[in-house]
Formats: structure tokens, C-alpha cells, sequence
């Protein structure tokens, strides 16, 4: 029989029978619903995270150091990536990696403990860098007031947890002013390095100058008040509870950990880095990324792998969500099988006039497992439609016990085509399965048999 | 008389000591029991026999509904007993048309469609198939009524539906299995009639099973009475 002709004879039988056949589709289409619904808040959670940690910079981010600055912490050495020696991470260095393909912006990490005055009181705390591109992080989003004006303005968002310090009532303190006291670092010329009081080792004429910290003071105005950690996290902008433009933190030539270092290893004429956050395009190109810097004789690593582990672990997630969730479409087979078989009890007599007629043991089978696959394939479409629908819901109920929180929206579930076109595949598939042994039940039917039945 | 064989000589039917015997538990029913019979081509066969005689099953075997349990069943030099399951569906579409006692129209489907469904099996080109159904419909006398369900028509007419159906695909044999049993005399009487008619066609053989002799023996050229299974005579009807 012609395709067409199957599918006309096959829409009529279902059609004879509709109220059974739209239970039993209805029934493949719950099973459906629930499996997108649960695929799709699989797939919403993941792309959540994802989402908000490719806003945190933490995945499309490679972390540079001065290559040596590795060594030690009680490993034996690092697999030599490259042959090229030990470069200072200086500005050069960071212009250098700008270059590279696929870089958005290359940032040092510029954190320091300092002391900081607001109404004639002292607050220790540490204050990092943020680069312009933060603002775009959603780690401000819902934050008070507002992010800073410029690159170079000299204004300062607060971590809340500090905010509290200077005032419980943390809105009164945007506007306001506080006093930045750090201690900033200016060279020394080579000669008054060597004059140090410290007696002289074997090579210390050799030795290029030091610094002297010279303490200074600055007014910042308080824009904002952020009640998340903007600048925590590994690879990011280094804790830090005052947060200031990294222009402005550029400029205060601050002192840092590293400057001491610096002395010893003899490099404290130029400024270096301890460290380089190098932004990517997307976490795609951050492996070939940290290939590169890795050649160009730093140190580099991400947390690629870390974000494999997430993918894994969403892929985990979304196997055992879909595995539960089979266990309906699994039940809704069964109504699949029943009414193909009723259907074959109750159409024994048209079987075997099908049968005489000229329709061989193919056709039968065909006629009825396109039955299957029609139902499963109507179960299907609608069933990802409900499971669609029941995602919104789940995102709505979740929004509005957000919002009763005071907490942002959030979507939770997401339904991409993929997950609507391999439901359906799924659906039919299980179906025709489902319809096979109908299908063959109805074939081997004996004619002469079929034809007496009454 | 219509031509009794083709131009090759072989019958229409050749029935070759064919037996088909059924277990039930332990024991075993001859429904057909060595029955041989040689039916020329364009011959109207009435196959005659009291209630579980065999001359059904015999039917069946001849229709490829059914495979014999020994001999052959040779049909236009085709062995029924030899060929594939598929093939013998090729042989029910195309060789032979089967009318029977309950008409066994489909009921959800109009007499067009129902008549079109042997069209549909043999894979007919859609825009040749009207016109097939309305000939094979006129030639039975109810080509006005095609839209009609089989519940809106009488017995009569359902069984002239029944054979509208059986002939559309141009089949070599029509097989009726007891075409008048449903049906008050009169209207038998006109369903023979038809058959008659049918039989006018080139080359049609048909084999009809029947318990009423003196209608067989009005409309049929050959009479074959069976008893138990077996053929008890084979003759001419008149």
C-alpha cells in the first residue's frame, strides 16, 4: 500500500475511535510533559549557571602570572610547557597579550589592605581595582545607587558587610565621602638603594634600586552599595570590600604584596604584575588563549576544567531528570499497546476482509504501527507544548516567591528546539515501539479465522 | 458456453488431491479430504454440500486464504501451496475477487470507499480510481448511490456493492461463498443473475458455494457436491 493510502486508513481508524485514541495520546502526552518539563528545568538550571559564572569573568578568563611564580608551593617543577624563558609580567607583557586574538581586555589584579576614614574614624579594609567591564557582570545588578561615573573618577562602591561598618543605615552613605589612606610606592634611584643600612651581601652592588612607601591620602565619593562580592573569587577582581575604578587603582602606584618580591628578584625598578586577568571573547577560546600566553613564557591557567565538571555534572542531572521523568512515557506505552491490542480485537472481522481483499501480512502491520506512530507523534507535539507551559509555570511560581523576597527574576526552566524536536522524535520512537507487537499480532492474524469472527 | 479453456490449455483451477485437516486436542477433522477437480476457464462452478461438508475451507484454499495440508491448489498455473505469504496477497489482489454470505462491507466507509480499498491495496494511481469505482458500481446498478453507507442500503444492494468490490481490481476468479444466504429469494435470484452476467466477461471462472441446488442449478454450468470433506460428484448442471 502506497504511503498515502496507509495514512488515510489509518487516520480513519483513529479517527473511528477517537475518544480511546485521544486518552491514549493524551496520555503519551503527559508522559511528555513531564519529561520536557523536567529536561528543561535541567536545562534552565544549567543555563542559569552558566550564565550567571560567564558573567563572573570565571570561565572566559585566564589567569596569568610570572611563569616562576608557580614553582615551589612543594611541587617538584612545572611540565615545561614551552622553552621560552621566565618573562617579567610587566606593562609591555600586558599591551603584548592585549594583542592576542580573541583577548577582550587584559586587567591587572590590584588589591591592597589599607585604612580608610569616614567620620573621623579609621576601618581597615581591602580595597580592589574593578575594570569597566564588571559593570556588565550582573554581580551590580539590584545594587544602591549606581556604578562609577568614569574610569577615572574618583568614587568607591561598597561592599555592604562594610557599609555596615561605617553606617548601619547603608542608603545614608551614597553621596557621602571617605578618606583612602594608602601608602604608595616611588623609586629609588640604584645609589640609595645600595646606601641601605643593611650590610652589603657579595653581590649586592650588582642589585638594580628599591622603592620607599611614602603614605598619602585620598577623597573618594560613595556611589553604590552592593550587597554581593563583586570582587571575590578566583581569577576575578581580588576580595575586596572598597571598590574603586581600576584606572584610579592604577594610578595610586599603591603598594602590594608583590613589591617585595619585586625587590629581592631585582626587578623593582619597573612595576610588574603579581597578576593578569585576561578576559576572552567566551569560554571557547580560552584554552587556545592560555596556549598562547603559556608560549609567550608566563604562567597561565583557567578554570576550564571546572567548567567542564559543571557540564558534566548538568549532563548527570539532566540523564537522571530524563531517566524519571521516561518512567511516565514508559507507563503512557502501555496505554499505547492496550489500545492497539483492543483495537485489534475489535477490528478482527475488517482485518481479515483486508486480508482477502489483497492486503498482505506488511500492510496490516504497517496500518497499524502508523497508527502508533500518529499517536505518539500527536502525544508528542502537545505533550511538549504542556511541558512548555508547565516550565513557565514553574518559572512564574518561582519569580513570585522571589519577588515576595525581594530577589531578582530568574528563569529556571528553558525548552530550546532541541529538546521540543527530540521529545517528539523521543515520542513517536516509543510509540512505534509500543505498536510492534500489534503490529505483529494483527499481521499473523488468520484470515479465514478473522472473517468468521463475529 | 463460454470457452472452456485458455489457448495453453491449463485449467482455470486445478485442485490436486488437496486435503486440509485440523487437530482439535487430540483429534483430527478432514475438512477437505483428497478432493481433485479440474475447473476450465470461464466456467461458473456452484460447489454444493450440507453445513460443515468442507466446501467452505475448499474455497478458502482456492481464495489463498488458507493453505491446503497436502496437495496443490493451481490457479492460472500458480501453486497456492508453494508461493510466499506475500505473493499469495498478490494473488488475493490481483487474481481473484471474494464475495461472501455477510457481504462484509466496512460499515464507517461509504460504498466508494469501500470499493476503492482493493484499488488501494494494489497500489492504482489515485486519479485512475474514480473512474474504476463508478464503473465497477454502474455495473451492478448502484452508481447513484456511492456516497451511501453500507447501513443505508439493503441486503441486496450490499451484496451488489460486495461484488462491485470483488470485481474492481479485474480479477480471473470470483469466489461467492453462499452470496444468496442472507437473502430473501428474489433478491438471490437477481444477485445470480448478476453473477451470470459477470461470467460473460472474458476469461472469468467462478467458483460459488451454495446449499440451494435448484438455484445452483439454474445459474451454474457445473455442479460439485461435497460430503465430509470429500467431493462426492462433479458434473455438469444440466
Amino acid at each position: 500500500m502506497k504511503p498515502r493510502d496507509l495514512s488515510d486508513l489509518a487516520l480513519r481508524n483513529l479517527r473511528e475511535a477517537i475518544l480511546r485514541n485521544s486518552l491514549t495520546t493524551l496520555g503519551i502526552a503527559v508522559g511528555v510533559a513531564s519529561l520536557v518539563a523536567m529536561l528543561s528545568l535541567g536545562v534552565g538550571l544549567q543555563q542559569l549557571a552558566s550564565k550567571r559564572l560567564s558573567q563572573s569573568g570565571l570561565f572566559d578568563s585566564v589567569f596569568v602570572t610570572p611563569r616562576m611564580n608557580l614553582r615551589g608551593m612543594g611541587r617538584d617543577a612545572m611540565p615545561a610547557p614551552t622553552d621560552k624563558p621566565p618573562r617579567l609580567l610587566d606593562e609591555n607583557a600586558r599591551q603584548e597579550i592585549a594583542r592576542l586574538p580573541n583577548v577582550v581586555e587584559v586587567y591587572p589584579q590590584i588589591r591592597f589592605f589599607t585604612e580608610v576614614r569616614y567620620d573621623g574614624k579609621p576601618f581597615a579594609t581591602m580595597v580592589a581595582g574593578m575594570p569597566a567591564s564588571s559593570k556588565a557582570s550582573g554581580s551590580f545588578d539590584g545594587m544602591q545607587g549606581s556604578f562609577f561615573s568614569g574610569d577615572g573618577a574618583y568614587e568607591t562602591i561598597l561592599q555592604s558587610e562594610f557599609a555596615k561598618e561605617l553606617n548601619p543605615q547603608t542608603s545614608a552613605l551614597i553621596g557621602k565621602e571617605l578618606v583612602l589612606r594608602y601608602a604608595e610606592r616611588q623609586s629609588l634611584p640604584q645609589d640609595s638603594a645600595n646606601s641601605s643600612a643593611t650590610p652589603p651581601s657579595s653581590n649586592s652592588a650588582s642589585l638594580p634600586g628599591g622603592f620607599s612607601v611614602v603614605p598619602k591620602e585620598m577623597r573618594l565619593r560613595i556611589v553604590g552599595v552592593v550587597d554581593t562580592e563583586p570582587a571575590s573569587g578566583f581569577g576575578g577582581y581580588g576580595n575586596g570590600r572598597l571598590l574603586i575604578p581600576l584606572q584610579v587603582a592604577m594610578t595610586l602606584r599603591a603598594a602590594q604584596i608583590n613589591d617585595l618580591r619585586d625587590i629581592v628578584r631585582g626587578t623593582a625598578s619597573a612595576q610588574t604584575f603579581a597578576s593578569l586577568t585576561v578576559r576572552a571573547k567566551g569560554p571557547a577560546y580560552v584554552e587556545a588563549l592560555e596556549a598562547s600566553i603559556k608560549n609567550m613564557g608566563f604562567g597561565a591557567f583557567s578554570l576550564l576544567d571546572a567548567s567542564k565538571s559543571l557540564a558534566t555534572f548538568f549532563r548527570v542531572l539532566d540523564m537522571l531528570l530524563g531517566i524519571f521523568s521516561s518512567l511516565a512515557l514508559f507507563v503512557a506505552t502501555l496505554g499505547i499497546v492496550n489500545t492497539l491490542v483492543m483495537a485489534i480485537l475489535e477490528r478482527r472481522r475488517e482485518i481479515g476482509v483486508l486480508k482477502a481483499l489483497g492486503a498482505s501480512d506488511r500492510d496490516v502491520k504497517q496500518l497499524f504501527f502508523f497508527e502508533a506512530g500518529v499517536m505518539g507523534l500527536f502525544g508528542g507535539v502537545f505533550g511538549a507544548f504542556l511541558g512548555w507551559l508547565i516550565g513557565r509555570a514553574l518559572t512564574f511560581g518561582t519569580n513570585v516567591y522571589l519577588h515576595r523576597r525581594d530577589l531578582p527574576s530568574v528563569e529556571i526552566t528553558s525548552v530550546p528546539w532541541w529538546l521540543v524536536l527530540g521529545a517528539i522524535a523521543f515520542a513517536v520512537f516509543v510509540s512505534l515501539v509500543a505498536g510492534l507487537y500489534p503490529a505483529s499480532r494483527a499481521a499473523r492474524l488468520n484470515p479465514v479465522e478473522a472473517l468468521r469472527y463475529e | 458456453m463460454p470457452p472452456s479453456t485458455p489457448s495453453n490449455g491449463q485449467p482455470a483451477i486445478r485442485l490436486d488431491h488437496i486435503s486440509r485437516h485440523y487437530t482439535m486436542g487430540e483429534a483430527v477433522i478432514r475438512a477437505v479430504d483428497d478432493v481433485s477437480l479440474d475447473l476450465p476457464t470461464g466456467e461458473f462452478l456452484a460447489l454444493l454440500g450440507s453445513s460443515g461438508s468442507g466446501k467452505s475451507t475448499l474455497l478458502n484454499l482456492i481464495a489463498g486464504l488458507d493453505r491446503p495440508t497436502s496437495g496443490a491448489v493451481i490457479a492460472h498455473g500458480q501453486d497456492l501451496s508453494k508461493v510466499s505469504s506475500l505473493e499469495l496477497a498478490r494473488y488475493r489482489r490481483q487474481t481473484v475477487g471474494m464475495v461472501f454470505q455477510s457481504f462484509n462491507l466496512l460499515p464507517r466507509m461509504t460504498l466508494e470507499e469501500n470499493v476503492e480499498l482493493p484499488l488501494r491495496l494494489a497500489e492504482v494511481e489515485r486519479g485512475d480510481r474514480a473512474a474504476r469505482v463508478q464503473e465497477a458500481l454502474g455495473r451492478v446498478g448502484l452508481g447513484k448511490r456511492i456516497t451511501h453507507r453500507p447501513s443505508e442500503l439493503s441486503g441486496g444492494e450490499q451484496q451488489r456493492a460486495a461484488i462491485a468490490r470483488a470485481l474492481v481490481n479485474r480479477p480471473k476468479i470470483l469466489l461467492a461463498d453462499e452470496p444468496t444466504g442472507n437473502l430473501d429469494s428474489a433478491t438471490g435470484e437477481s444477485i445470480l443473475t448478476l453473477l451470470k452476467e459477470i461470467q460473460k466477461n472474458p476469461g472469468m471462472t467462478i467458483v460459488m458455494v451454495t446449499h440451494e441446488r435448484p438455484l445452483a442449478e439454474r445459474y451454474a454450468d457445473r455442479l460439485a457436491v461435497m460430503g465430509d470433506g470429500k467431493l462426492l460428484s462433479n458434473g455438469a448442471a444440466r
